[in-house]
């Protein structure tokens, strides 16, 4: 296939688009210098990554990654930086020194070379189709095929549900009896 | 549209989580790289499901695992962020050094 044919084939655009802003927004989340544009520039990112799903024709994973991600992990995220008081505007102290900087770029560019390089040794130009799984059929399927592990990721839910409460509670014995 | 254009974003995403945790100080903002390499990972599930033409649709349904786990990883990981915290009035990873001689 030659870049031609790809280009002219329209969702290629729509593709182009999503990519270049997943891309843009996922560099920008490990490189921005404030904690609350990091978390923001996640949700573009995640926002770009559910057009990506869209266009691989799964709706349901896109509503989900809307709703859980969007709508309530960010909410936990910021949550988690207002209780923490991680510094909230400009710092140059939330990364590590340069030296671990270089480090860090050179261990996950060499990952992305080899994930990569096998990728294209593997898939060369194989043609993917959107295989469009509507919403009623991935509930058959939950409850169906899927029925077990949906039970496990309940009991999971569960137990975080329970961990983060207990984790998180001030023992109101032990607050008492510190000064 | 080829496989491959998917699975170079998922393993770009990837990459950049890695950069992330390894340069991060800031326990929440690594967190926040985890959830990075996870979207990265859902994108590679969603297009290989397509790619295979799954009728079981195993690759969406993991995707969907995947997510509930992520959620499930942020409210355990963020329960002890706050309790590192409130302990050492500090969420930098290097200050964590008890077990260090």
């Amino acid at each position: 296939m030659t870049f031609g044919d790809w280009i002219s084939h329209a969702p290629n655009w729509w593709y182009l688009a999503l990519a270049a802003t997943t891309l843009f927004a996922g560099f920008r989340v490990v490189t921005s210098r404030n904690v609350v544009h990091a978390v923001l520039y996640l949700v573009v990112t995640l926002g770009a990554s559910a057009g990506l799903f869209l266009l691989l024709g799964a709706e349901f994973v896109v509503w989900t990654v809307i709703l859980v991600y969007i709508g309530a992990v960010i909410v936990l995220f910021l949550f988690g930086i207002m209780i923490t008081r991680a510094p909230l505007g400009r710092e140059a102290e939330l990364d590590h020194d340069n030296r671990v900087k270089v480090f860090a770029a050179v261990v996950s560019g060499l990952l992305f070379v080899l994930i990569g390089g096998s990728l294209l040794n593997t898939f060369a130009d194989d043609p993917v189709s959107p295989y469009i799984v509507r919403t009623s059929e991935i509930g058959d399927l939950l409850f169906n095929r899927y029925v077990l592990p949906f039970e496990v990721v309940s009991l999971v839910l569960l137990a975080a549900l329970i961990g983060g409460i207990v984790l998180a509670r001030r023992d109101p014995e032990l607050d008492e009896e510190l000064p | 549209m080829i496989v491959n254009q998917f699975l170079l974003i998922g393993a770009v995403l990837f990459s950049l989580g890695l950069y992330g945790v390894l340069v991060r100080r800031n326990a929440v903002l690594i967190l926040l790289s985890v959830e990075l390499m996870l979207a990265a990972v859902n994108i590679n599930l969603v297009a290989f499901s397509a790619a295979l033409q799954d009728e079981a649709a195993g690759g969406q349904v993991f995707a969907l695992f995947v997510i509930t786990v992520a959620a499930a990883e942020v409210g355990i990981g963020l329960a002890i962020v706050l309790l590192i915290f409130r302990n050492r009035h500090s969420a930098n990873v290097d200050e964590m050094d008890l077990m260090k001689l």
